[in-house]
């Protein structure tokens, strides 16, 4: 390791403890009673913010969004969003103070000092640019005399990262990696300068389980190894609890606790703490209903369903049945085709053969050559709120429109909407609103208020939940559990294997575009049959909780994977 | 970013506070050049519009001597035949401007429609759009319009619908490409799940949400309309002698410029300014649309 000797004082310290090996370690950061206010409104987007950390520790910066975990993040890089600024506190990277530095100060100290891991890696790199070129620019302030030539470190920072560090790779232009390839570039280009600390802004969240499970494999030995001090932001609780040496939890712009990961999870002081914790959907491998015997027909029936674009077969010989009143879950990683096969069953993807049954009747491929009837019966909710949404219309609007087409002019349309919105409980006055006035989660409940107003049987929900914080989530599979209980059936396409355990009655894992296992989710969950199924109930980041569930239908965690 | 700053994640039970973002117009209006574009084309319009009411002569009748800078009687002198400068500045704007309008409207109407159909069906008939539209693009437009005005003889329909469709193939291109990034969005395939008829959503789902390039290139397409009309007449094949038009005028005056310059001095400026107007506020509307110094709200 050449990097020792540039950080002879802290290139030593692997220590996992809080004790020793933090002291000999010192600390990299030091942020004091900092505020960012934005204008012209003047509000403090981050207030009164004060947090240490040690080298070689990574502290997890948790909270859901918008409550100011990346402008804080971002304000550790001496870095403001346009239109906001610094207003008091101070920043102290090993030392040295970033606030009121100036522009080429700041620059200078970037990627020594601090660097930074975005969120999404595909357009974090530069995709005209080649490896080499993007990884040495990492090493802007690079002293070639004293620690030896630039490309030798590229070289060396791939190897630690578990890439390839031949010609060839370097020759490579980012679009020619996989998501979890990039994030490891990134990581690499973060690491390669030595910096005293690592902001890391939700790294993971675009990766499936497994590649995520390698990127915080990775995240956790290059800082111990470094002494680097991280920062990791995230919402994800349970990949925090698995990575994170301290937990910062911010909400409404203030860290309203701060302490060991240990003592955070186990004894959570603040009512936001312990909301976000019960939140977290935990794997349940027992304790599942048994399985009851369907009374009729299912509504729907897929069978040897192929379905692909152009001259690819993305699925083949899909077998599905649901029933009412119950919900399966389509399980599976991105570009396993779970979203084509959703797609397919309502109306919007044409291009599959199969069988397709709907209570008896034959599907039509193309949602324009179903019956009204059909159309009306299967409702389709998508994964992003943001944009599953007509901006310019009102909620009352959005609501309307769908039924107005579907179940034909309405007596008194106000209760149309005032009861779709109470089933998705939301108040009534959001009928005036539009969809910008609405948080993430207010939107999906919108979503599936359009959805239910017209009284379907059959509900495809396409990652519902993956946009939303925890505690969002949370809310809204309750809200879906209570429509099931009313008799709706539920096609649950996700990949969070959690979710699916605590959802589902039913699962299929989709693994390249077959289904490699079907059947009743306690009996996957206890005894998966498939290596696919096992690797996914591994990886998938878990953690005891400690404090008493406050609701029923939050089991007794299992320690899986760990 | 997971901080969005309107977004501030309250509770689904946090009271209701519908303050909506102000709309394009309202936001454009914050910005400076928005309101001197707005002072600027207004006067002009002014000009053009009450303009006829308030000449001291007719447009047509003779005020003095030709050519004469300082003719007693009148404000800014007499041009080429004897008749009055201001009159028929004061005349010459109406013409222009209505065709000005007119043409840029149709234009845009047209464009827009063609766009959206390409943009959101992406079959034969975009290729058949777009396709025709580029040979349109590949003529010069100029060189078109003098060919047919020369053909079918210069009509004020003629020329409205030269311009018009010169800009639609402009406008088709950009609402296309708006166009593509709202079908993309999940409210589109929405509509189609439940079998919402096609046009039904390109005019309910679409359009609104293109309305603001749709009104930069509005007002764009307005200034551009100015400059080919006034280049028509000043080439002869726009609006014709004795009636008063700005780009006629400066043709006629051109070539007495240095012994008697208001006759070109007052159409050329009121082009200007209308130019400069039009731009500035579509300039606006641009960083209004684009959320350009937005700032954080709350």
């Amino acid at each position: 390791m050449t990097g020792s000797e540039a950080n002879a004082d802290t290139g030593a310290d692997t220590g996992t403890g809080t004790g020793a090996a933090a002291g000999r370690g010192g600390t990299a950061l030091r942020v004091e009673d900092l505020a960012v206010v934005g204008h012209p409104s003047e509000v403090e987007i981050i207030s009164g913010v004060s947090l240490t950390l040690e080298r070689g520790h990574i502290l997890g910066l948790v909270g859901e969004s918008g409550s100011g975990k990346t402008t804080l993040g971002l304000s550790l890089l001496a870095h403001c969003k346009r239109a906001t600024e610094v207003s008091q506190g101070s920043i102290e990277v090993s030392g040295t103070a970033l606030t009121g530095l100036g522009e080429n100060e700041v620059r200078a100290l970037r990627g020594r000092a601090v660097a930074y891991i975005p969120q999404s890696p595909a357009s974090a790199l530069n995709p005209a640019l080649r490896l080499r070129t993007q990884l040495t620019e990492a090493l802007h302030e690079w002293d070639e005399q004293e620690r030896g030539p630039r490309a030798d470190r590229v070289r060396e920072v791939l190897r630690e990262v578990a890439l390839p560090d031949d010609d060839a790779f370097l020759g490579r232009y980012p679009h020619q990696l996989s998501g979890g390839q990039q994030q490891r570039v990134a990581i690499a280009m973060a690491f390669a300068g030595y910096p005293d600390v690592i902001v890391m802004d939700e790294p993971t969240t675009g990766l499936d389980v497994t590649t995520q499970a390698h990127v915080l494999q990775t995240i956790r030995s290059m800082t111990r190894d470094y002494g680097t001090a991280g920062v990791y932001i995230s919402h994800d609780m349970a990949v925090v609890a698995d990575l994170a040496d301290d937990i910062a939890v911010m909400y409404k712009g203030e860290v309203v606790e701060r302490g060991a990961a240990s003592q955070v999870l186990a004894e959570p002081e603040h009512p936001y703490t312990r909301r976000l914790l019960r939140a977290v959907p935990l794997l349940r491998t027992e304790g599942h209903p048994e399985p009851e015997a369907p009374a009729e027909g299912p509504v729907l029936e897929v069978s040897g369903l192929q379905a692909g674009y152009g001259g690819t077969t993305v699925l083949r010989d899909i077998d599905l049945q649901v029933q009412r009143g119950e919900c399966v879950a389509l399980l599976g990683e991105s570009g396993s085709g779970k979203t084509t096969l959703s797609r397919s069953v309502a109306g919007l993807h044409t291009q599959f053969s199969g069988g397709l049954v709907f209570d008896g009747e034959a599907l039509a491929h193309s949602s324009y050559k179903r019956t009204a009837e059909q159309r009306r019966r299967v409702q389709y909710i998508f994964q992003n709120p943001y944009e599953a949404l007509n901006p310019r219309k009102r909620v009352r609007d959005l609501i309307l429109a769908p039924y107005r087409h579907l179940a034909g002019k309405p007596k008194d349309p106000d209760a149309v909407v005032a009861r779709a919105l109470e089933r998705a409980a939301l108040p009534a006055s959001y009928a005036a609103r539009y969809p910008e006035q609405l948080s993430g989660g207010e939107r999906q409940r919108v979503s599936i208020a359009r959805a239910i107003s017209t009284g379907p049987d059959l509900l495809i929900c396409d990652e519902i939940t993956s946009a939303l914080d925890v505690s969002v989530q949370a809310e809204i599979v309750e809200l879906l559990r209570n429509l099931q209980d009313e008799g709706m059936a539920l096609l649950f396409v996700t990949h969070n294997i959690a979710l699916v355990s605590n959802i589902a009655q039913k699962v299929a894992v989709l693994n390249k575009g077959e289904i490699v296992e079907y059947g009743h989710v306690g009996e996957v969950m206890a005894r998966p049959r498939h290596e696919y199924t096992r690797a996914l109930i591994a990886d998938t980041p878990d953690f005891e909780l400690s404090l008493p569930p406050s609701d029923a239908d939050l089991q007794a965690p299992e320690a899986a994977g760990q | 970013m997971s901080t969005a700053a309107t977004a501030s994640g309250a509770a689904p039970a946090a009271p209701a506070a519908p303050v909506r973002r102000p709309g394009l117009l309202r936001t454009a209006w914050r910005f400076h050049r928005t309101k001197i574009g707005v002072l600027l084309a207004g006067a002009v319009l002014l000009v053009a519009v009450a303009g006829p009411f308030v000449s001291p002569f007719s447009p047509t009748e003779g005020a003095g001597m030709p050519n004469s800078a300082s003719a007693a009687g009148t404000l800014f002198g007499t041009d080429d035949v004897g008749r009055d400068v201001f009159s028929r500045f004061l005349h010459g704007g109406y013409t222009l401007v209505t065709i000005a309008v007119a043409s840029a409207l149709a234009g845009v109407t047209a464009g827009a429609v063609l766009g959206i159909v390409a943009g959101y069906l992406r079959n034969w008939a975009d290729e058949l759009i777009m396709r025709t539209n580029d040979m349109l693009l590949a003529f010069p437009q100029l060189v078109l319009a003098l060919l047919l005005l020369s053909i079918l003889g210069p009509k004020v329909w003629l020329i409205v619908t030269i311009i018009a469709v010169s800009h639609a193939n402009r406008v088709a291109r950009v609402t296309r490409e708006a166009t593509l990034k709202v079908v993309e969005q999940d409210f589109v395939k929405s509509a189609e799940a439940i079998g919402v008829p096609r046009w039904r959503i390109m005019a309910t789902e679409i359009l609104p949400n293109i309305t603001s390039p749709l009104l930069v290139e509005l007002g764009l397409r307005i200034t551009y309309s100015v400059g080919t009309i006034a280049t028509l007449s000043f080439l002869g094949m726009g609006l014709q002698p004795p009636q008063a038009d700005w780009g006629l005028m400066i043709n006629e005056g051109r070539t007495a410029i240095t012994i008697q310059p208001w006759a070109v001095v007052l159409p050329v400026t009121a082009v200007a300014v209308l130019t400069i107007g039009a731009n500035l506020i579509t300039d606006g509307l641009s960083r209004a649309s684009i959320g350009i110094d937005r700032g954080v709200e709350k």
